[in-house]
């Protein structure tokens, strides 16, 4: 077959495979010698960008798969085991939940250049829509990952999500209940999660083949958009794009590396960090960051669609289509003019009168629903993502790159502005003016696909298209690229309202900051009290004993602490259970014997498990020290409930627990005067430690691979400098 | 940052022999490469070792005094058997009578228990040539030619100190750590 023209190798093994299976030659025609255009800027980086994720994610899960054990009272844990006792346990799960981020980051990027320089267009739509579907097995899978720690966030996000099908007619609640295996999130769930998030990957493996494949069938786009035409428009692929890939990669996974060492949860959620409660949802729930977008679209239709807003809808559509047809003659346009402006208006008759009920405008049939609010949303957010496969069929216009194209190019970047506020709006509660800014952007959302890009197929004049690649001066947009990956952070987070309480006031901490590591004396103290005065009614049982080495207490030390205590043990040979005293393996010893028994003593108020509540809690260390020095009177006319004290900093301000703290209620080892202050700020410094022990490990070693990797980038820009040194010129 | 090696690889495949291309600053990149991806590699793999929980848990305190003579049990110790034999005097005739020098693994009786405890025998309970479990723990279960334990799978026979006797497996009944807590209790790890 295509071995006739193979070329021999010299080298007598690489011949000898390659004359029976030429995968050889297959790679050096399609990465070795492959034509590339000349002009590739960095933002065809993230193609090669998505892939370094790809395995890195595919790598990483594989060994978490095998710390990990699906099953919904064990999972919770055996993800706090990687954390705290796996070797590198910590490192692994951290690069794999910030690989998520980055891989969404860089992909959405790569759909961006796609989008920019018109890469969807004729002949490419097939690659395009590989693209698209491996977008959704992305999401598919990165919900499902989601759900594997069994948090409030898994739980609450996974029951979130699915019972979007419910809002199908007819089969919805059915299907529901197929996809949660039982009538509620629980363990059957979790169990095909776990199987289906280590399936779809490889998946996704098979798919980017495919649109591999297919780049290599038509080559690459490029910024101009126009094809190559002579050998001096390209490039062959290997060493000038390898070595311009491995330079950007390398350059990204530094930024990743300051997140995964040094911010590993500024991109999460504090809820991600409690054990899933089936009968409590926490106040504020929100997706990750990559699916806000897509969550706002779904929470914009707060409205069931009457008749009015369909027949809107409808005479809008019909508007439209004028649009789609005899592409090469002029539009006809007061048939358009007037069928929009009809279907607008009725459209927004249909809105107020649903939105304002009866109050403002009031017409017959309002209440006869086509379409209710809840299934109109979901309709809105798969068709959101609908909207990307058919794009090379909305625009058809002959000039593919943006840079050509100013109009495009403007409603382009004010897409891109919007596709932002809606993910600001995603993570905002559902109260005005949030909602309607959320509609309206959904509006544009669509609009852009289904109108604004159809009109300037045919009214757009491009500007008049260089002649070849090579006589256009190449141009760098490396930064642009690179601010989009840093900056993508700052809007999860942030958007969360703190509710009704004042946000913890920031202080000062031993552990603060990318180089300082825990006091050691702080964290002696901080466990003093909470030997002393929280373990009377808290818990701290993702402990061992054994851990307080990292206090800086010696073996021997830690061995007469854990004799302190008694736990029970057995059954002996006589089916006896019995008390014995701990050993550094045990974990800590609970103050209650089960969560009944804590809200009986407590006046049915769960006092919660310390082991994770630094993590557990926005703002950590500083809302601790703030709840614990936050009691003061209530204020003239508040109502207080019998049994619960006033702090300022707890939601809602009535806490159920008394103040903990007073001066000198203990004497410390180290005869540090032990007051309220001093103690809540040791007592917050231990508990973020125990929050997560290998703190200080993660951001040594940090500092290793940064400093590796900064070096290496450098080393790599020389290489790249020096390949690509006769070329730039 | 395995791509490097691919790079290495296609450089040759690319048939760019010219030396300029092979200089110092690629052979330091590519080394660099190799070193971050070995290094990364490590602690990726290093993933699979016991973690810290594990290791800890290894010890374990047994009760011994209701152990007969001529009778044994077995505890479970990291996951793995561990026989304790109360021996009888024939039992510990038996394994002192031998020529130690006609042993495959030789070794005394007396390098294989305490000191002044005779009677004991602690051994791990995992045939040496393949890892089953061997048969003689119990009364009425076959103990080999030899008065000790008999391992089904390939038919290794042990004698009553735990030495290898007979058949495939190379070496005598590993010894775990352990020591006497007081008469009753011994503590494995
Ligand atoms: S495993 Fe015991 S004889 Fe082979």
């Amino acid at each position: 077959m295509a071995n006739k023209d193979r070329q021999p190798f010299d080298n007598t093994v690489i011949e000898w495979v390659d004359s029976r299976l030429p995968v050889f030659t297959m790679m050096q025609k399609e990465y070795g010698v492959f034509p590339t255009p000349r002009n590739f800027n960095y933002f065809w980086n993230f193609g090669a960008l998505s892939m370094v994720f790809l395995i890195l994610m595919i790598l990483t899960g594989i060994f978490l798969a095998m710390n990990y054990t699906p099953h919904a009272d064990m999972a919770f844990n055996s993800v706090e085991r990687i954390m705290r006792d796996v070797n590198s346990g910590w490192m692994l799960r951290y690069m794999h939940m910030n690989g998520a981020h980055f891989f969404f980051a860089v992909v959405y990027i790569h759909i961006f250049r796609g989008m920019y320089y018109g890469s969807y267009k004729n002949p490419r739509e097939l690659l395009w829509i590989l693209g698209v579907v491996i977008f959704i097995l992305m999401m598919a899978t990165g919900f499902m990952g989601y759900t594997l720690p069994w948090s409030q966030m898994s739980g609450w996000g996974a029951t979130v999500i699915t019972s979007l099908f419910s809002a199908i007619p007819v089969v919805g609640e059915g299907l529901v209940e197929l996809l949660w295996g039982g009538f509620s999130v629980d363990n059957p769930t979790l169990n095909r999660f776990f199987a289906l998030h280590y399936l779809f990957p490889f998946l996704i493996v098979a798919v980017v083949a495919l649109h591999v494949w297919a780049l290599h069938v038509t080559g690459s786009n490029n910024p101009l958009g126009i094809e190559p035409k002579t050998k001096r428009d390209t490039l062959p692929f290997h060493p000038y794009y390898t070595m311009k890939d491995l330079f950007g990669i390398s350059v990204v996974l530094v930024i990743y590396a300051l997140f995964v060492f040094f911010a590993p949860n500024s991109l999460g959620h504090a809820d991600h960090y409690i054990p899933f409660d089936p009968l409590v949802t926490p106040p504020h729930i929100v997706p990750e960051w990559y699916f806000l977008m897509f969550y706002a679209i779904l929470r914009s239709i707060t409205f069931d669609f009457n008749i009015y807003i369909c027949a809107g809808l409808g005479a809008m559509a019909i508007a439209a289509l004028p649009l789609y047809q005899n592409r090469d003659k002029a539009l006809n346009l007061p048939p358009i003019f007037a069928f929009g402006a009809l279907g607008g208006i009725l459209f927004i008759l249909g809105f107020v009168a649903q939105e304002a009920g009866g109050n403002l405008i009031s017409l017959p049939l309002t209440s006869f629903h086509i379409i209710t609010a809840k299934l109109g949303g979901v309709l809105a957010m798969f068709g959101a993502i609908g909207a990307l496969l058919v794009l090379p069929w909305l625009d058809w216009h002959k000039v593919r790159s943006a840079r050509f194209r100013p109009m495009y190019k403007f409603f382009l970047i004010l897409f891109v502005i919007n596709a932002v506020v809606l993910g600001i709006m995603g993570a905002k509660v559902a109260e005005q003016p949030w909602v309607i800014i959320s509609q309206l952007a959904t509006g544009y959302y669509f609009a852009f696909f289904f109108v604004i890009v159809p009109l300037l197929s045919r009214i757009e004049v491009a500007k008049p298209l260089p002649r070849s690649i090579y006589e256009e001066v190449v141009k760098k947009i490396a930064v642009v690229a690179l601010i989009c990956v840093v900056g993508f952070g700052g809007f999860s987070n942030n958007a969360l309202a703190a509710g009704d309480a004042p946000a913890a006031p920031q202080r000062e901490w031993s552990f603060d900051g990318m180089l300082e590591t825990f006091d050691k004396g702080e964290l002696q103290r901080g466990f003093q009290v909470y030997k002393e005065v929280c373990a009377a009614c808290h818990g701290m049982k993702r402990l061992s004993y054994r851990n307080l080495t990292g206090l800086g207490y010696s073996d021997a030390q830690v061995k007469s602490i854990a004799s302190e205590y008694e736990v029970t043990d057995g059954p002996n040979d006589e089916g006896d259970m019995f008390d014995r005293p701990a050993r550094p393996s045990d974990n800590f010893k609970d103050p209650f014997e089960n969560d009944n028994a804590a809200r009986f003593a407590n006046n049915g108020a769960l006092p919660p498990d310390l082991s994770l509540i630094a993590k557990a809690r926005h703002g950590g260390a500083d809302y601790l020290h703030a709840i614990l020095t936050g009691y003061v009177e209530a204020p003239e006319g508040f109502e207080m409930n019998p049994g619960m004290s006033y702090n300022k900093f707890f939601s809602g301000h009535q806490i159920a627990m008394a103040p903990p703290l007073m001066d000198d209620q203990i004497s410390y080892a180290d005869n540090t005067p032990a007051t309220v202050e001093q103690m809540a700020h040791d007592v917050s410094t231990f508990l973020t430690w125990a929050s997560e022990p290998s703190q200080d490990d993660r951001k040594r070693t940090g500092w290793k691979v940064v400093i590796f990797l900064t070096f290496f980038s450098i080393l790599l820009y020389l290489v790249k400098k020096k390949i690509w040194k006769d070329v730039e010129k | 940052m395995s791509p490097l090696l691919t790079v290495v690889l296609e450089d040759y495949m690319t048939k760019k022999t010219n030396n300029s291309k092979r200089d110092f600053l690629y052979l330091t990149a590519a080394a660099t490469g190799a070193v971050g991806a070995a290094s990364m590699g490590w602690s990726i793999i290093d993933s699979m070792n016991p973690a810290a929980d594990t290791l800890a848990l290894s010890s374990t305190e047994v009760n011994i005094s209701q152990i007969e003579s001529g009778q044994a049990i077995t505890v479970m110790w990291r996951g793995k058997p561990v026989f304790i034999r109360r021996r009888t005097k024939q039992e510990i005739k038996d394994a002192e009578d031998i020529d130690v020098s006609t042993l495959r693994d030789p070794q005394t009786d007396n390098a294989r228990i305490v000191d002044g405890k005779k009677e004991w025998l602690v051994v791990v309970g995992i045939c040496t040539h393949l890892g089953c479990v061997p048969l003689g723990q119990k009364q009425a279960e076959v103990k080999g030619e030899f008065g000790g334990w008999f391992c089904p799978c390939h038919g290794s026979h042990y004698d009553s100190s735990g030495r290898i006797r007979k058949g495939p497996a190379p070496k005598n009944l590993a010894v775990p750590e352990y020591k006497f807590i007081n008469d009753t209790t011994i503590k494995i790890g």
